[in-house]
């Protein structure tokens, strides 16, 4: 392995590694967001949206990412819309995390017993604040662990962002092989760098869950 | 002082009863009262004892608003609590209910769970609410579990908490769902003295329980209900020592034991 090498990569790998986690973590919140609303239609019931929701989830769950950027990417221009490639990649990271998020909240929700809710209603509680002093803590113990393994599995579904020509960690890796052939240091600089990127997040996570759950379960 | 807790239920004089647990479309729980009840007075403890499946644990939820009415209205003092015609609107700061499976919040140590509807409903100050939790927890000997979680307490334990959380809103009738049914024998009794010292001072209780020797220690005034109606009411001496329906005198007789 040459080290000099790898060092003149570095400021590309390190370009592309931001550029991965800024699209990574926005394609998240926008998950984070779709998924809690489509949980809330789901858990409530509500008529007509959750078969909307439902269909969402289903098709958006058995679908491969790279298929879905594809049809944002070159599909939507046919009808007259065209977005940029990062624009494209946060929103087809949102919609497939949103469909994983949402089946990780509503399992939370279902968690909870209905005995629960109506002790608090007894208690002159309304809905808005039973929700969010009880029902929201305890849907949250259970679905953290899901939510979780959703993060990781998005931030690495990242890698096939190089297929609509975003300079991300696997698009530099491959260009950089095409250019140079050094096979070798690239791919070795690639793991490491999604190496770095995931493993925050798993331990964070596992704390945040033992945290969460321990209150409850005491394990 | 009279406290009306009048249930019209039904449009005639009688006490009717019609109400209806929807579990889900399809299934329809229809409920009618045929005996007519008289109003529940101030510091009077009712028990409603009953087979499995007759109805008084639904009669006690409806009250509440956990299920809902078709027909009908509660009210308290001539205040209208709730009735079929606003679904999902009752006001239940003036009733306590207390459930068979506890319901402490798990994720709230036993001091959040008392305090937290007296802050957040009552909008009493947090300060405030400390200090009543702390004197009630010391009142059922669980001053040294205020900081610890649900799971840490035995089945008696949380149900005399649960207890507790109720009276922490100084609810003026506190409803009892077969508190004890899901109790081991010997924690039984520490939840049911805690019940008859409510009752010693004066509290107006409705109370729905499987433990006839308890009932009969409590009850001012008894309800027996089969098959979703009243079958018969009376004052707890009559009614235990003189039944005057066969149905009531064959279940009394179900709990009798010889050789």
């Amino acid at each position: 392995m040459n080290l000099q090498v790898m060092g003149e990569y570095l400021p590309l790998y390190i370009r592309a590694f931001v550029l991965t986690i800024r699209i990574g973590w926005a394609g998240i919140a926008l998950a984070f967001f779709i998924g809690i609303a489509a949980a809330f239609i789901m858990h409530f019931k509500i008529p007509v949206l959750k078969l909307f929701v439902r269909a969402y989830v289903e098709l958006f769950r058995n679908t491969p990412l790279l298929v879905q950027l594809f049809f944002i990417y070159f599909g939507l221009p046919k009808l007259g819309l065209s977005i940029s490639a990062e624009t494209t990649g946060i929103v087809g990271l949102g919609l497939l995390g949103g469909s994983y998020m949402a089946e990780s909240f509503r399992s939370g929700l279902d968690n909870v017993p209905v005995s629960q809710v109506e002790s608090a209603f007894s208690l002159g509680m309304k809905k808005g604040l039973t929700f969010a002093e009880v029902i929201f803590p305890q849907a949250l113990a259970v679905s953290i662990p899901g939510i979780v393994a959703n993060l990781v599995f998005l931030l690495k579904e990242t890698s096939v962002f190089s297929a609509i020509s975003l300079m991300d960690l696997m698009f530099t890796a491959k260009d950089l092989i095409g250019l140079y052939y050094d096979t070798t240091e690239c791919l070795v600089m690639l793991v490491i760098a999604y190496f770095i990127m995931l493993l925050p997040v798993s331990v964070l996570g596992s704390f945040v869950e033992k945290r969460f759950r321990y209150r409850i379960y005491g394990v | 002082m009279v406290l009306l807790f009048i249930v019209y239920f039904g449009s005639g004089k009688t006490m009717g009863v019609k109400l209806s647990a929807e579990l889900s479309a399809v299934i329809v729980f229809s409920f009618w009262g045929t005996a007519e009840m008289a109003d529940l007075v101030r510091g009077e403890v009712l028990v409603i004892v009953g087979p499995s499946g007759c109805g008084k644990s639904t009669f006690l939820r409806c009250l509440n608003g956990l299920e809902e009415i078709q027909e009908g209205t509660v009210s308290l003092d001539g205040e209208i609590i709730g009735s079929a015609k606003v679904r999902g609107k009752w006001n239940r700061r003036r009733i306590g209910m207390v459930f068979q499976s506890y319901d402490l919040f798990p994720h709230k140590t036993i001091l959040e769970n008392i305090i937290l509807a007296p802050v957040k409903v009552a909008k009493r100050s947090r300060a405030e609410a400390i200090a009543e939790a702390l004197k009630l927890l010391d009142r059922i000997g669980l001053s040294d579990k205020k900081d610890a979680y649900p799971r840490q307490l035995s089945g008696g334990q949380k149900q005399r908490v649960a207890i507790v959380r109720a009276l922490i809103m100084h609810p003026e009738i506190l409803l009892l769902d077969e508190i004890t049914a899901a109790l081991d024998p010997e924690m039984v009794r520490e939840v049911l003295e805690l019940v008859l010292s409510l009752a010693r001072e004066g509290r107006t209780m409705i109370i729905v329980t499987h433990e006839m020797a308890f009932a009969r220690a409590v009850a001012d005034r008894m309800i027996f209900f089969d098959d979703a109606s009243i079958v018969e009411e009376g004052p707890v001496k009559d009614f235990f020592e003189h039944p005057k329906t066969e149905r009531l005198k064959t279940f009394l007789r179900s709990f009798e034991y010889s050789r």
